[in-house]
């Protein structure tokens, strides 16, 4: 056993080599002190964009950080400005955050929570981020939205659709613009039964997660609220890639509506296992038989190619809203062309609530005239705006939820390009999808008191 | 009766695809006595052979003349085929619908390039190293070429669609005398089951009745002896690390009209493909594929509903709960050799 | 002294001072430099070094010594992250108890996880360990959802009950009241320094977790499992039940792994259940062999290695490249980005792969052995003892291959 002396004997070299390299003088001062986390102090100001740059999200991740990037232009009063011409608050005068020229750190999520927090942690202390968006995902978004509470940074999430983010997992610190589960579902409800009757039988195959669940709750209460029936949610595994023995016995089941409540990947193959099985040119109990999938990803979708034909889904946003219905989504054209020219194909609706994201924090540290978290959070906290694309916003002061129209799609049966999968069905307004605060699908959980940390 | 028909057909189509790649894992154990980890990263590359064959049946350039406008207002030129223009619009099409079977041909070739080069450029300087060093190595190559996949291809899922013949699905209900719609399975599904059964009894036939496959097997069960007898068996081993990577590869090509081929895939696949080797038994072919099909067909039932209400969440771990208890019961495996990886 | 020989409290005490030296040591650039993305020396990248260098000392005791390869120890690290969150949610936010208590539920699951998986050796003892983490990963995502808050992840929250807190308690994980949290921010010209309590509670423990792995390597019970490795058949031979070793080392690593999860979860107050997939398990597995498996330092190198290439060069945009290469004309600058481009940011994984190939082919006894060669040019003597080192290596290496 002589062997592991002498190895040991290596080491102790290797240490001291390194130790002899790396000494460094160690005369030290004292730190300065100021009111809140990461208060900028030259004339710069730092946020962090926290994005899946790796795993099965990274396209969509790298959509965000296009559309980070544009913001950050904009701001600085580079291009052409963008949403910037179009917003109805004019405190953005194209010269950085009050004076204060906008930089950037990005980061990797890789979807995971630990490593979202790891890399958000290290864009606050070690970048000096005053605020942290991006994520593609609710377990990530719910994770780094704590950390930011606890940090005491603002947190403007990114693509998260699970009820959670504002509900039982709701922070303080933390703002959501992007649509949830709910949403979706009360969104769908009326044009699904306009489109297929109100006679209609569901079999739901779920993501066996929270955001799975709450989805699949939020659509069997609007479905069934509409007369549906729900006659089995079956729950897949996460991590199955082959949804072959779920699809299966759908079609002998008796019923005529195949709801996916799946995201991602997961949802491109179990939609593409589906229209393998022959789902879609079926009939039963004298109906065709159609299929839902309540949150489309434009950007997913492109994976699933042309199975998505004819299925009905809901999103935030689709860059075709202006022209298609009107000047109430104004903004949509202006983002459109400057995100367009950038980088030569539309924005996702991902990069479109990044962007947005980014210039409501942006706006609202002008109004409120400070970089102070408490001061954003109040700024944010009931404000109404208009002019980024999705027509008439308010941000909820109860739970920090966006409440804005919600667009129903429909999966084109003949692209033109590979960009323009879906087709607008109908636009459900602000009205029809908003709950009270307490709804018992968001209950849990508390906003708690802003933090504006050290 | 009819939904036991139904996920036993399941349970064969994806046992294939474990089978398939299990059987290359098996290959490259019993001949090299390598664990190599980046056998899923292999399955992934025949995956994107059928993608890159697509790819380049769609190579275009833009049409003289702009026809319409594009989503700023610029004008559009329509892409114009290459092979459409070479070819004539018919036979053109018929290519790009017939891309994935074509792929086939395509992929042999380089499946057995990578995997000669993959052999004599790294892993035959590992051959006497720890196996703790050989899963290092090939894990960093696995790595590597899904980085390489996801630079040139992104990450996003990439539609790969099956000929428009196989596209349907078969009613087999009606054929058994069920009701219609009671059995109804995927033509292409059925296409990829016979695919690996023909593979897989190729390989077989290729060790059992070729002098090349008696040397190979000898060779596994002894290499000393057979290099001593003066047989060149490296040379030997190198071949089937090929066609092991070419088995890998295939049955890549023929999964990716099943699920749309992305660069992480293989790493989806190489938990479970270890696990079906192991439950296998090391070193043994016949185990590999009979645990394949065994934990495909397993895996299906228990995603029914009807046993999914005893036992919640069984579809989630009843790959891990077959291993744990074939491994207790038996210690090598199905039918695994004595010595195999066993310290 | 601290009942080590000489060499073995030179060995600690260098590591003692690098540990805490090293929100010093790991900023050597200055804050407004370009370089400073090079800077390691922020709280929660360095109290990750630590922990994962516990959990790879803790790995490094059963696999280094024994050369059993368990796949499956992230599943350890994931029940002590769970458990330390339930002390906090329910007992009080003082990191005591929750550390404890991880500790002890990370050692009842290996005991039992060990005791079935070390009836097979070899990759079947692999595999077993490999399906326990597997299975545990799922459940914890989906059925187990009440316990573990499934994809969100098990976190602290305002209504939480905390009996033991009173109504003026930190809300924070904390030591009897120092917040975990909680740093000292020095500036010395344009360097600054971090120093935090989080990081030196973790480095302390790191350090007594260091001293006893030392105290393991060096012990009788240390070298009845290098015997095992060496050849665990003659073992049995002789009459001696080998499995009891086995199953203490195992257990040994597993509370390792615990204290690693209870750590992670007392730093930052969440856990998550991709702590347990087989991925993370995979990644204790190459910090060890890529620092060098058997070595003492090894594993806690390694562990550093992984985790600065994850949290520094992903950060890497193209953005920090022009602001590196502004300097030169705009030709060369763009050719220099795009050269680099594919490597860093959201590259960094194909980075980290070619260097796991490039260590594992170069430096078959991992980073340890690339520092030995480094010393060994520097010091002329020490050739003699290498050439000794180099044949134990090798030895090393032919009993694993078998």
């Amino acid at each position: 056993m002589s062997f592991s002396n002498l190895t040991r004997r290596g080491v102790i070299k290797t240490g001291a080599v390194a130790g002899a390299g790396l000494a460094l003088p160690t005369y030290l001062s004292a730190a300065a002190h100021s009111g809140f986390t990461n208060a900028p102090t030259g004339d710069t100001v730092t946020l962090g964009f926290n994005v899946p740059q790796s795993g099965p999200y990274a396209d969509e991740g790298a959509d965000e950080l296009r559309a980070f990037e544009l913001a950050v232009e904009h701001l600085n009063g580079q291009g052409d400005g963008g949403m910037l011409s179009t917003f109805s608050s004019k405190a953005l005068e194209g010269n950085g955050i009050m004076g204060k020229k906008v930089q950037f750190v990005t980061g990797d999520t890789q979807t995971k929570s630990d490593a979202a927090r790891a890399s958000a942690q290290s864009m606050i202390q070690k970048d000096g981020a005053i605020m942290i968006s991006g994520g593609s995902s609710s377990g990530v978004a719910v994770a780094v939205q704590g950390l930011c509470q606890e940090a005491g940074v603002i947190f403007m999430a990114g693509l998260t659709h699970s009820n959670d983010t504002t509900g039982k997992d709701k922070k303080a610190n933390g703002f959501r613009h992007f649509f949830n589960a709910y949403m979706s579902a009360a969104a769908l409800a009326p044009v699904l039964k306009n489109l297929y009757g109100d006679d209609r039988k569901v079999y739901s195959l779920t993501a066996d997660y929270t955001w799975g669940w709450t989805q699949q709750e939020s659509i069997q209460a609007a479905t069934e609220a509409m007369g549906w029936e729900t006659i089995n949610d079956v729950r897949t595994p996460l991590a199955a890639t082959d949804f072959s023995s779920y699809i299966a016995p759908v079609l002998n089941s008796g019923a005529d509506v195949l709801v996916l409540n799946h995201y991602g990947g997961n949802m491109v193959n179990s939609l593409t296992n589906a229209v393998q099985f022959g789902l879609r040119d079926k009939q039963v109990n004298g109906k065709n038989f159609e299929i839902v999938v309540p949150l489309y990803s434009e950007l997913m979708a492109r994976g699933a190619g042309k199975n998505i034909a004819g299925i009905v889904g809901s999103q935030n946003w689709d860059w075709k809203l202006e022209n298609e219905k009107g000047d109430r989504y104004k903004g949509t054209n202006a983002f459109v062309k400057s995100f367009g020219e950038k980088y030569g194909f539309p924005p996702s609706q991902a990069a479109q609530t990044c962007y947005a994201q980014t210039l409501l924090y942006a706006d609202a540290v002008a109004r409120a005239q400070s970089f102070n978290p408490c001061a954003v959070v109040e700024a944010l906290e009931g404000y109404e705006f208009d002019g980024l694309g999705n027509g008439p916003t308010l941000y909820r002061a109860g739970d920090h939820q966006c409440f804005k129209d919600v667009v129903v799609v429909r999966g084109k049966e003949n692209p033109e390009n590979e960009f323009d999968l879906v087709e607008i069905v109908e636009v459900t307004p602000a009205e029809q999808v908003t709950y009270p605060v307490d709804h018992p699908m968001f209950a849990g959980g508390e906003l708690g008191d802003c933090n504006p940390g050290a | 009766m009819d939904a036991i028909l139904l996920q036993l057909l399941n349970g064969l189509d994806k046992g294939s695809a474990y089978a398939l790649i299990a059987l290359g894992l098996t290959l490259i154990f019993g001949t090299l006595g390598v664990v190599n980890f980046a056998h899923g990263a292999l399955f992934m590359i025949g995956a994107f052979c059928a993608v890159t064959l697509s790819k380049i049946f769609t190579l275009s350039h833009k049409a003289a003349e702009p026809s319409g406008t594009d989503f700023l207002g610029n004008p559009k030129f329509e892409d114009v085929l290459y092979i459409k223009e070479w070819f004539g619009d018919a036979a053109g099409a018929w290519l790009l619908d017939w891309s994935v079977p074509l792929s086939i041909l395509f992929a042999i070739p380089i499946m057995l390039a990578i995997g000669f080069i993959m052999e004599r450029g790294l892993i035959k300087h590992f051959y006497k190293r720890p196996h703790a060093d050989q899963i290092l190595v090939t894990f960093g190559l696995a790595i590597v070429l899904q980085e390489v996949i996801k630079y040139f291809y992104g990450a996003n899922p990439i539609p790969t669609a099956a000929p428009e013949a196989f596209r349907g699905s078969f009613d087999f209900g009606v054929l058994l005398g069920f009701d219609p719609n009671a059995i109804i399975y995927p033509y292409w599904r059925l296409i990829y089951f016979a695919f690996s059964a023909l593979i897989i009894g190729g390989v077989f036939a290729f060790l059992q009745f070729t002098t090349f496959g008696m040397v190979v097997r000898a060779g596994m069960a002894d290499r000393e002896t057979v290099g001593l007898l003066g047989i060149n068996i490296d040379k030997r081993f190198t071949i089937m690390f090929g066609i092991a990577a070419a088995v890998a590869g295939l049955a890549g090509v023929m999964y990716a009209p099943i699920n749309s081929p992305n660069y992480h895939m293989g790493m989806d696949f190489l938990v479970l493909s270890f696990v079906v080797v192991v439950v296998g038994g090391m070193g043994s072919l016949p185990g590999a594929v009979l645990a394949g099909f065994l934990l495909g067909i397993l895996e299906s039932f228990a995603s029914m509903n009807e046993v999914k209400d005893i036992l919640p969440g069984i579809d989630q771990i009843i790959i891990y709960v077959v291993a744990i208890i074939i491994l207790l019961t038996r210690p090598r495996g199905l039918m695994g050799r004595k010595g195999v990886m066993e310290e | 002294m601290l009942s080590l020989n000489k060499k073995d409290f030179g060995l600690l005490l260098v590591v003692a001072i690098l540990t805490l030296a090293a929100p010093i040591i790991l900023n050597p650039f200055p804050a407004n430099s370009g370089m400073a993305q090079f800077n390691a020396g922020y709280p929660d990248l360095m109290q990750r070094f630590v922990i994962f260098g516990i959990f790879a000392i803790g790995f490094n005791i059963l696999f280094g010594l024994t050369g059993y390869l368990s796949f499956g120890h992230a599943a350890f690290l994931g029940v002590g992250s769970y458990s330390a969150v339930w002390m906090m949610k329910l007992l009080s936010m003082n990191v005591i108890p929750a550390i404890l208590l991880s500790v002890i539920v990370a050692g009842l699951f290996s005991v039992v996880i060990g005791y079935i998986s070390l009836r097979r050796s070899g990759i079947y003892f692999s595999i077993l360990t490999l399906a326990f983490a597997q299975m545990s990963f799922n459940l914890a995502y989906s059925v187990l959802t009440p316990i573990t808050n499934g994809e969100t992840g098990l976190q602290i929250s305002l209504n939480d009950p905390r009996i033991l807190d009173g109504a003026n308690a930190p809300s924070y994980p904390n030591l009897f009241g120092a917040q975990m949290n909680s740093a000292a921010t020095v500036e010395f010209g344009s360097w600054i320094f971090t120093f935090s309590v989080g990081y030196y509670l973790c480095a302390v423990i790191m350090l007594a977790a260091f001293y006893i792995s030392i105290r393991v390597f060096r012990s009788p019970f240390g070298m009845m499992l290098r015997a095992v490795k060496s050849n665990q058949q003659r073992m049995n031979y002789t009459g001696l039940n080998t499995k009891p070793y086995t199953l203490a080392a195992f257990v040994i690593s597993g509370m390792y792994a615990g204290l690693a999860g209870g750590l992670l979860a007392s730093m930052d107050p969440l856990a998550g259940a991709e702590r347990m997939q087989w991925t993370a398990s995979g990644e204790v597995v190459l910090m060890t062999i890529l620092g060098g498996a058997g070595t003492l330092l090894g594993p806690v190198l390694g562990a550093g290695f992984i985790k600065y290439f994850e949290n520094i060069f992903s950060k890497i945009n193209d953005n920090v490249l022009h602001g590196w290469f502004s300097f030169m004309p705009d030709g060369f600058e763009n050719f220099l980005v795009t050269v680099i481009h594919p490597f860093v940011g959201k590259g960094w994984n194909l980075t980290l792969g070619l260097l796991f190939m490039l260590v594992v082919i170069f430096l078959p006894g991992g980073l340890v052995e690339g520092g030995q060669r480094f010393g060994r040019v520097f010091r002329r003597k020490d050739r003699n003892a290498g050439s000794v080192e180099a044949d134990a290596a090798k030895q090393r290496n032919q009993t694993a291959a078998e």
